[in-house]
């Protein structure tokens, strides 16, 4: 079988257009510079984004005009965060149906108001209506936590290097425990192993990837744990603790409770929420500590969907 | 490279407006026939794969996510496609590739439109800062295409008509057929009121709401089964740009080149010789001469002639969209699964009315934006 490697990452904290292209060129141009690669020797793209944050419908058709597709490439799209994307493109390799790919995450956060938006992703019939907003929602599964003992409104704010203090914005999360919301875009090479190696001296394998989703009704499921991203470490072969983890959390409580599923020596910090990159961003960063040589494991991780429904895994080795 | 195979399909009724249904209702009725036809358990699906067209299309931003239970994939892996009208076909080639990768056993792919929960004009016409304004109407957009073809070849004007006929009959003979006319006629077609020239009314898709699931398995898995499997021989997808200097509206080379790719992957080298039924991604009648060139059936300009000869009918050298296709049932994101389920029907040997009989081979084929997102897939009685 396959094995499958990083090989090469950038990513952007700004974007230009709602079309992604202009955000996108410069990004999918480093990404391929880092891995040593030319566009035309990738066979298979694959891209993530959101119709609703981009306001308009079939928003990735104007991205593929980035990638430069003359003559037709080998192309698909997720609309979920591109780390979603990356496990697509992996599958491809693992299946021997290409050697290379290059995934791409892009999104403009800041166009609309993201917390009213993210309601749309709630049960059209029953909840969606009541617009109950992303950081209500957020502030509800951290109260849980808070109540359960979990940890104190001070090991939330520490997450982010500051004291609890300050007036809340949804109780009991205040403005530190919200990350900022940002425009994006974040592009990753991979590379079946043989080529990762001839391409780059130290690339960053990836030895488990998997993903789950748990249900969402927010009454269905305890939202002080994280059942799928639990089953999502397991099946990735995680255990025991790895050098580095960059863990994708908008929210410092969520930082909280993914910590206690992927252990780490260290955590990269979470600068601002990217929606559609951002997890997909976190994997680059974990496997940048890899190909770096600054560690020797790392995990990347992504999260989608309210209070954390949705949660990908991928570990990365030397 | 791994095997897989389409173990079971099934459909929904298709019709304008599913009010008796929700969104995780009308995924259900799919998924339950699927199931059913796979002789498959909940508890042996190992991962969902949803696909459906713009989010836009029923006002919930990445619906999987609120339907996660309802369509079995709580507690497993969902991946969400989107590859605009194509993405039917690539919802397929992903839970293949989900196999192929050695990672599943039984993957569940689901594609829905409930288009009657918003509205598709609406959402095809907001006009996004900084960008040109998306032309309103998929009609408008492709008819020039069609005129162009006509003028490229000088195709009688009677071949679309030709097409709406055939396929409208077949539709009759399709339970799950949003559209079913059994006594249309070229004449009838033809005194249709004409919306955007050459296409009548008579020879346009209609809007439904409507679902399709198939249940695909490893080489143990359709082994291990009771009845006959659609394997699935070759898969293939190529996108290219909207627009470009050298475009080709008519002959898109993303279209032409994935085609190449899947004859070459499965091993046929004569398609209309060894292809025995096709399930072509005709939303408007004049598609089906364009897309038989395309794929290579025929050259550049003889599609037409294919048509007018009556081989493309059940019965003919090359039956095309026995089930109707699109232009008898359009729930745009299941669109390109139904084709590719049809195809996987037609070699089960359970497409019922329309069956084409002894059809050993078929393809699915389904194409998405402005004729630029192409995908494809080749399956067998055997593998």
């Amino acid at each position: 079988m396959n094995t499958v490697a990083v090989v090469g990452f950038s990513s952007a904290g700004t974007s230009l257009t709602t079309s992604g292209v202009e955000t996108l060129v410069p990004v999918i141009t480093a990404a391929l510079e880092d891995a040593g690669l030319g566009r035309r020797e990738v066979d298979f793209w694959c891209s993530g984004s959101s119709d609703y944050l981009a306001g308009r419908a079939f928003s990735f058709v104007s991205a593929v005009d980035a990638i430069g597709a003359v003559p037709p490439i080998a192309e698909s799209h997720v609309e979920m965060d591109a780390a979603w994307a990356l496990y697509e493109a992996y599958l491809k390799i693992l299946a021997g149906e290409a050697e290379t790919a290059l995934v791409y995450g892009f999104g403009k956060g800041t166009a609309g108001d993201l917390d009213r938006v993210l309601s749309l992703q709630l049960d059209p019939y029953t909840v969606a209506p009541l617009w109950p907003g992303a950081v209500g929602i957020a502030a509800l599964q951290a109260r849980l936590a808070l109540d359960a003992g979990l940890f104190t409104e001070d090991d939330m704010a520490r997450v982010v290097g500051r004291r609890a203090e300050g007036p809340y914005l949804s109780c009991p999360l205040r403005e530190h425990d919200v990350a900022r919301v940002a425009d994006g875009a974040a592009a990753v090479v991979l590379a079946a192993s043989d080529r990762a190696r001839r391409l780059r001296e130290r690339p960053a394998r990836i030895s488990g990837f998997a993903h789950r989703v748990d249900p969402q009704g927010l009454g269905e499921r305890d939202l002080t744990t994280v059942p799928s991203a639990v089953a999502a470490a397991r099946d990735a072969g995680l255990d025991g603790t790895v050098d580095v983890a960059a863990l994708h959390a908008p929210f410092t409580h969520q930082e909280l409770l993914l910590r206690e599923v992927v252990r780490a020596g260290s955590y990269l910090p979470f600068g601002a929420n990217a929606m559609f990159s951002a997890g997909l961003s976190r994997i680059g960063s974990a496997a940048g500590e890899v190909m770096s040589g600054r560690a020797r494991t790392a995990v990347g991780h992504a999260t989608s969907g309210p209070a954390l429904q949705q949660n990908l895994v991928c570990v990365l080795e030397a | 490279m791994r095997r897989a195979a389409v173990l079971g399909t099934g459909q929904t009724e298709h019709r304008t407006r599913r009010t008796d249904v929700s969104m995780a209702g009308l995924c259900r009725e799919a998924i339950d026939r699927a199931l059913a036809d796979a002789g498959t358990g909940w508890d042996q699906i190992d991962a969902v794969v949803l696909g459906k067209a713009p989010d836009l299309f029923e006002g919930v931003m990445m619906p999987e996510l609120f339907l996660a239970d309802a369509i079995g994939a709580a507690g497993k892996p969902l991946l969400r496609v989107h590859t605009a009208g194509s993405v039917g076909g690539a919802t397929g080639i992903v839970a293949t590739s989900l196999i192929r990768a050695g990672v599943h056993r039984r993957v569940l792919a689901v594609a829905f439109e409930k288009q009657s929960e918003s509205n598709a004009m609406w959402a095809l016409s907001i006009q996004p800062p900084f960008s040109a304004p998306i032309t309103a109407g998929a009609g408008g957009y492709f008819a020039p295409h069609l005129r162009s073809y006509i003028r490229k070849y000088a195709a009688p004007d009677h071949i679309g008509a030709l097409v709406a006929v055939k396929d409208r009959r077949n539709g009759a003979l399709n339970p799950y057929a949003h559209l079913r006319q059994p006594d249309i006629t070229l004449e009838s077609v033809q005194r249709s009121p004409m919306l955007w020239d050459p296409i009548r009314y008579d020879e346009t898709c209609p809007s439904s709401d409507g679902a399709c699931a198939l249940v695909i398995g490893d080489q143990a898995a359709a082994e291990a089964s009771s009845r006959q499997v659609a394997w699935i021989r070759a898969t293939a997808m190529r996108t290219e740009p909207t627009f470009y200097a050298g475009k080709d509206h008519v002959n898109p080379r993303a279209g032409a080149l994935a085609a190449a790719a899947l004859w070459s992957a499965a091993g046929i080298k004569q398609p209309l010789d060894e292809i025995d039924v096709a399930e072509l991604y005709v939303p408007f009648s004049w598609f089906e001469p364009m897309w038989l060139e395309n794929v290579g059936f025929v050259g550049q300009g003889q599609g037409w002639k294919l048509v007018e000869s009556g081989e493309t009918r059940i019965g003919g050298a090359l039956p095309v969209n026995p089930s109707g296709g699109v232009l008898c049932s359009n729930p745009i994101g299941a669109s390109g699964l139904l084709r590719f389920a049809e195809a996987a029907m037609q070699v089960m040997g359970r497409a019922g009315e329309h069956q084409v009989p002894g059809a050993a081979t078929a393809l699915g084929h389904a194409y998405g934006g402005g004729s630029q997102f192409f995908s494809m897939w080749v399956v067998g009685r055997q593998p």
